[in-house]
């Protein structure tokens, strides 16, 4: 499978983007005339196989993927980029993939609804996002007819998806908010806003490096455009005001302190002989955080931002062919784990170098 | 690194904040199952779902107007019950009393769709059958090794939908 090295992901320089590192609209759709794929027959999920993959459905160039013809390795990367789901992957059904356009466009066939597509973009792009998810859209309805219910709209598999079943998210970087105890009244407003936060793969996972997904609960009763104007307008200005906000303080009240946590984790990083993902991406966060402040004018964002997508494990093993071979260990007394925790310091170590 | 689970001494793998109380909750996977949380690889239901649906059917247990399965699919409000998942779009016809309080819940309260619909002006039921035939003779054509036959159907399926509506 060929992948390119990171996709939207380590883009930077988009708007908003020393607190935004993402935006994503999210699209559910079935097919009339076939169950779905929870009650679909083998045949029947490949039939709706069939009749996508045809389908002409981006000016951009977009590539098939038969998800089960994948490997192991290559199904952990797909789920380290954000482009399909852990149930996805690991499902037995019939089942495909569309990526295009440097992986800002994915469409899962056969999830828990026939169709599930995405637009990533880099930094606050939520309207261009949903234009260009909006398009697949209408190429969708004038090749296959899907299915609407008079009342509820959209239907989909799960009943807390029908109406629009859109969801609109921002992957946010919030440090300052973190390190300032403020996250819990972020939850509490966006839970008051009926909005879901979320860590950085999504349900479940707290947010290590300090990202948070913020993304809507109710997709019946308003309407994509009210949507979409709600968080362009509204939410994603508060959510960003509020992180600057608490860096303008820390670096007015605690200058020194923050300037000494950002330093120490550059220290650990361009020191450490083994590191855990986990640990990589708490100090990643903060030196994340000094180079949007103007303290670490040495490193640029997208050294960071692809190390953060470099440090975890699908990633490594992509960049270290031979990293499952245990005749290349360095010392072949070591476990394979503690290789790769000796591997993910000797590149997080060359990357961040003076 | 990782916090040990709250109930035992595994390694936790949930993590929440319980906003109420103000306190943050690691789980490990089989203590977090046990309190409802769902999983990333558990059927996708919320607990507060399955609640609410169960408690619809203790509701219309006797009222003998609701409908216990799907004539297209066969699927039963009960395994509703237990996945959270309807098994075909009719489904939200056979089950709309039931389903109709459990939507406007976990909606805030919204029972009416507001905004985009597909374009109905031309008729996609027809354009999916036509798909299909095309697709059923080109096989047929590749597998006779007629392969200019297949060549024209195919540039005929890339233009179904480039007619009057697009």
């Amino acid at each position: 499978m060929k992948l390119e090295r990171g996709g939207p992901w380590i883009e930077t320089g988009g708007p908003e983007g020393d607190v935004v590192v993402s935006s994503r609209a999210r699209l559910a759709r079935n097919l009339v005339g076939f169950p779905f794929v929870n009650q679909a027959s083998g045949d029947q999920c490949r039939e709706i196989l069939r009749l996508v993959r045809t389908l002409d459905l981006s000016d951009h160039s977009m590539q098939w993927l038969d998800v089960m013809d994948l490997d192991d390795a290559d199904r952990q990367l797909l789920v380290e980029r954000h482009l399909v789901s852990r149930n996805f992957i690991d499902a037995d059904t019939p089942r495909g993939l569309f990526i295009g356009d440097g992986e800002r466009l994915s469409m899962m066939v056969n999830e828990e609804d026939h169709l599930r597509m995405q637009v990533l973009l880099p930094g606050c792009e939520l309207r261009e996002a949903w234009r260009r998810a909006s398009d697949i859209d209408r190429k969708l309805e004038q090749n296959v007819e899907l299915a609407v219910h008079p009342r509820w709209g959209y239907v989909t598999a799960c009943p807390t998806n029908v109406g629009t079943a859109i969801r609109f998210s921002v992957m946010t970087h919030l440090p300052a908010l973190r390190m300032t105890n403020e996250i819990e009244r972020l939850r509490r407003a966006a839970n008051a806003l009926d909005l879901a936060v979320r860590g950085f793969y999504g349900e479940g996972s707290e947010s290590t490096g300090d990202f948070y997904q913020v993304s809507n609960q109710i997709t019946l009763g308003v309407s994509d455009a009210d949507l979409l104007e709600r968080f362009i307008e509204t939410i994603v200005p508060r959510i960003v005001e509020y992180e600057r906000m608490a860096r303008r303080m820390m670096l007015d009240r605690s200058r020194m302190q923050l300037e000494d946590r950002v330093h120490r984790s550059l220290g650990l990083l361009r020191s450490a002989r083994l590191l855990g993902v986990e640990e990589a991406m708490k100090h990643l966060s903060r030196i994340r955080l000094g180079v949007s402040m103007g303290l670490l004018e040495e490193l640029k964002l997208s050294t960071v931002q692809r190390l953060f997508l470099d440090v975890q494990p699908g990633h490594l093993r992509m960049n270290n062919p031979d990293l499952s071979s245990p005749s290349t260990m360095v010392n072949p007394g070591q476990t394979g784990e503690e290789e790769i925790r000796l591997r993910r310091a000797e590149i997080v170590r060359n990357a961040l170098s003076s | 690194m990782n916090p040990k689970c709250d109930r035992c001494d595994r390694p936790a793998e949930v993590h929440e904040i319980d906003v109420k109380k103000g306190v943050q909750i690691h789980l490990c996977r089989e203590c977090a199952i046990e309190a409802g949380f769902q999983l990333p690889d558990s059927p996708p239901v919320t607990k507060v779902l399955s609640d609410l649906a169960s408690m619809q059917v203790q509701i219309a247990t006797g009222s003998g107007q609701r409908a216990s399965s799907c004539s297209s699919c066969g699927t039963t409000f009960g395994r509703f019950r237990k996945t959270g998942l309807l098994g075909c779009p009719q489904c939200y016809e056979t089950f709309a009393k039931q389903l109709e309080p459990v939507i406007a819940r976990s909606q805030n309260g919204a029972g009416t769709h507001v905004g985009r619909r597909p374009d109905r002006d031309a008729d996609r039921a027809d354009h999916q059958a036509l798909r299909r035939s095309i697709l059923d003779e080109i096989e047929r054509a590749v597998a006779s090794e007629q392969y200019e036959r297949a060549a024209k159907l195919r540039d005929r399926l890339q233009s179904i939908a480039e007619g009057p509506a697009s």
